[in-house]
């Protein structure tokens, strides 16, 4: 079985079997990381090229220890976003890139959309490394295959995001991707951060915290920004961190053997407390760990597809 | 003087509920006459034979962009696509660079039109100087000058205290006040209306409320003043709603939509395109059946195009950078043939009223309606005329229309401008 598309924009128009492909090629590779040689020749002679547009260290380290241990060589592309508005257009960035004979496109990107401008524009494969508040596919991946290497299910299980969905493309990807593996879907955070109809996604919402937790076999915070209080979204951080902080004491509402979860960087104190970060339930640093087993499966299966 | 013959078309003319074949007889820049089987006369004979004759078509929402960006538009090209379109006469709007608040912009509007333009233009002129909803700008000066309205469009008057004030100036010259009802706060950052597809694509959106709030304030202030407003590109169920109840209360409002509000959804907005990003923004398929129903039952008095041309690189970016606005000179007749009057939503008759009869009575423009003694304008429509709309359909300098794509029916083939034969056969004809 192929992906079939040459791209990884979102897991919105990925089928459930595609998602099930990647999870499966995952597996293999996390069990190279327990081996002295961690690396394998699949992308030998292929060009990764990283494009951020956003500083984001985490994501980027992740992808290009992916390419790397597939053997393939790797160009960092780092851009400002202040430069995006008066500097060279994206498209004519990424047709730069093309003209390099880049394989691989991977983008980060403030604004939505743009991961889906670059693939239209350029025949390389194209990685969505999270677009705006659209999408961050590999993200969603990861975090399956963590519940599913922890759970050894996906279906049926209940899983509550807690925080700043307004402006979460983690958020957006992981409700497409658990839904579609059967899971059941709740978010919770103050009606400022709930966009609207965002029902009809499936998924039930919550203002009340301990309400979401309800038998949940998940509890994923998300990282809050911190000067969400300037945009009227919140009135203090000591407010938010009150109603929706996730603490040892919350941790008793949900399902005994939970896990938590949280896509990274974390405030600690803010939405997730120390003590539950490095808690027992916690797989927080599961998730950095199986990152780059997804992302080498991707890779890996996308130039499959060349 | 030369005349011209249009033989056997079905003329049909709102104003005198006029719809039978006839012929019309041109003389000079006028009609002289018109009425069953008249004698072959004239220099120049039209056959109109299975083809629907109209009075030309006015156009009362239009952005030339000039002056200021000629790059995305001039008086000339705007004016060629309008003929194109089988439009007539167009109202273009104040929100140039430098905007239209004085005398002398108005002038050069008139001038350059005068020069350079295909059809008629008239101008019109800003409710507070600089479109910043500040201070009042000379409407008397310019009412003299030739404007035929005032209109911030593009911007908002998001004090009520200067609406108001502004209401009760253009009523002291008898001007109409155009009004892009956007509540600022409310839309700030928004790019597409709010709802499911925002949320999905992860853009801000753009809350209907933001229309809805400012049309009820208006109206209220319309009230207030006993001032003519007339609210522009209607997109929203409550905001039919609003205009129907006034109108009832006698308040003295109307409005236009375009044709993208009774065609297109937020879904359209798909996987990005910047061609379906404008203001406001694709509402839903409610809003869609809403608008019908407000043309139907006569609420909506207008369709406009709202023409905003931008340049491929204003659209072919990121969808938050894209520029609002799309073209519509050269779609508005075909999609009101193929949207409206193909889907029965309404007749021929009224459909044309919409685009002629009913902006004249508005503008106070002696316009829209096919009398002897006044000036010919006429558009003779094909019905059956096929064409794809595709880039090189159009003939305004730019190609930011979200019905790229399409295969529509019913187009203007030949546009009578002052007497003078101005399009014929879909083919521009030099002076
Ligand atoms: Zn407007
Ligand atoms: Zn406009």
């Amino acid at each position: 079985m192929k992906l079939k598309n040459k791209d990884l924009l979102g897991l919105e128009n990925l089928d459930k079997k595609e998602v099930q492909l990647i999870l499966d090629t995952a597996g293999p590779f996390k069990d190279l990381f327990t081996r002295s040689i961690k690396k394998v020749p699949a992308l030998r002679g292929r060009t990764v090229v990283l494009l951020f547009y956003e500083p984001s260290t985490r994501t980027k380290n992740s992808f290009e220890l992916a390419a790397k241990r597939l053997s393939a060589d790797t160009l960092n592309v780092s851009v400002s976003t202040s430069s995006v508005v008066k500097g060279e257009s994206l498209i004519d960035t990424v047709k730069t890139i093309e003209a390099m004979k880049a394989d691989f496109v991977i983008i980060r990107h403030g604004m939505a959309g743009a991961a889906e401008i670059v693939s239209r524009e350029i025949k390389s494969s194209v990685i969505n490394a999270g677009d705006g508040a659209h999408e961050h596919p590999t993200q969603g991946l990861l975090d399956l295959f963590t519940i599913r290497e922890k759970k050894g299910k996906i279906k049926g299980l209940k899983v509550t995001i807690i925080g700043d969905v307004l402006h979460s493309r983690v958020a957006r990807s992981n409700i497409w991707g658990l839904k579609k593996m059967g899971a059941e879907v709740r978010v919770c955070a103050p009606a400022t951060l709930i966009p609207k109809e965002i029902e009809s996604m499936g998924v039930e919402v919550f203002y009340d915290l301990n309400k979401s937790l309800k038998d949940v076999d998940v509890i994923y915070t998300l990282r809050i920004q911190l000067e969400r209080q300037k945009g009227q979204l919140l009135s203090s951080l000591r407010e938010y961190t009150e109603f929706y902080g996730i603490t040892k004491e919350r941790l008793k509402y949900a399902k005994e053997d939970c896990l938590v979860m949280h896509p990274g960087p974390m405030n600690r104190g803010v939405e997730i407390s120390g003590e539950v970060a490095d808690g027992n339930r916690s797989v927080i640093l599961e998730q950095v760990t199986n990152g780059i087993a997804i992302r080498m499966a991707v890779l890996y299966l996308l130039a499959g597809n060349k | 003087m030369k005349k011209i013959l249009i033989k056997n078309g079905r003329v049909i003319d709102p104003a005198n509920k006029t719809d039978e074949l006839l012929d019309i007889l041109i003389e000079g820049n006028k009609i002289s006459s018109f009425k069953k089987s008249l004698p072959f006369t004239a220099e120049k004979v039209i056959d109109a034979q299975g083809k629907i004759v109209v009075p030309g078509l006015i156009d009362m929402h239009v952005h030339l962009r000039e002056p200021g960006r000629e790059d995305e538009e001039t008086i000339a090209s705007g004016t060629k696509a309008a003929l194109m379109g089988g439009i007539t006469s167009v109202c273009c709007m104040a929100n140039t660079n430098p905007c239209i608040d004085n005398v002398s912009g108005v002038k050069f509007i008139l001038l350059k039109a005068k020069n350079e333009g295909l059809v008629n233009v008239f101008p019109i002129g800003s409710v507070t100087k600089e479109l910043l909803g500040r201070e009042l700008s000379p409407m008397g000066e310019m009412s003299k000058a030739g404007i035929v309205a005032v209109s911030d469009d593009g911007s908002s008057i998001m004090n009520a205290k200067i609406m108001r004030r502004a209401l009760e100036y253009a009523k002291t010259f008898s001007l109409p006040v155009i009004i892009h009802s956007e509540d600022l706060n409310l839309s700030q950052g928004g790019v597409m209306n709010e709802g499911k597809v925002s949320t999905v694509l992860g853009l801000i959106g753009i809350p209907r409320e933001a229309e809805n709030i400012m049309v009820a304030r208006d109206i209220a202030l319309a009230e207030l003043t006993g001032a003519k407003i007339h609210i522009a590109h209607v997109s929203t169920k409550e905001s039919v709603g609003l205009v129907k109840e006034a109108k009832k209360k006698g308040i003295k409002v109307t409005c236009e939509t375009c044709p993208h509000y009774f065609t297109l959804t937020e879904k359209s907005v798909g996987k990005y395109n910047t061609n379906m990003k404008m203001k406001p923004p694709l509402r839903t398929q409610n809003d869609i059946k809403a608008i019908r129903e407000g043309l139907a039952d006569g609420t909506i008095d207008c369709i406009v195009s709202d023409h905003a041309p931008h340049l491929d690189i204003e659209k072919d970016t990121e969808f938050n950078l894209a520029a609002f606005g799309v073209v519509g000179l050269e779609t508005l007749l075909p999609l009101i043939m193929v949207e409206l009057v193909e889907k029965k939503v309404l007749s021929l008759s009224e459909a044309i009223k919409k685009v002629t009869l009913n902006p004249a009575t508005i503008l106070k423009l002696k316009k829209g309606r096919i009398k002897v003694g006044e000036c010919a304008d006429l558009t003779i429509i094909d019905s059956q005329k096929e064409l794809r709309i595709d880039a090189g359909f159009f003939h305004s300098k730019c190609k930011n229309s979200p019905f790229i794509g399409r295969k529509l029916k019913g187009f203007a083939v030949t546009t009578i401008v002052k007497g003078r034969i101005a399009m014929e056969n879909r083919t521009f004809v030099s002076n």
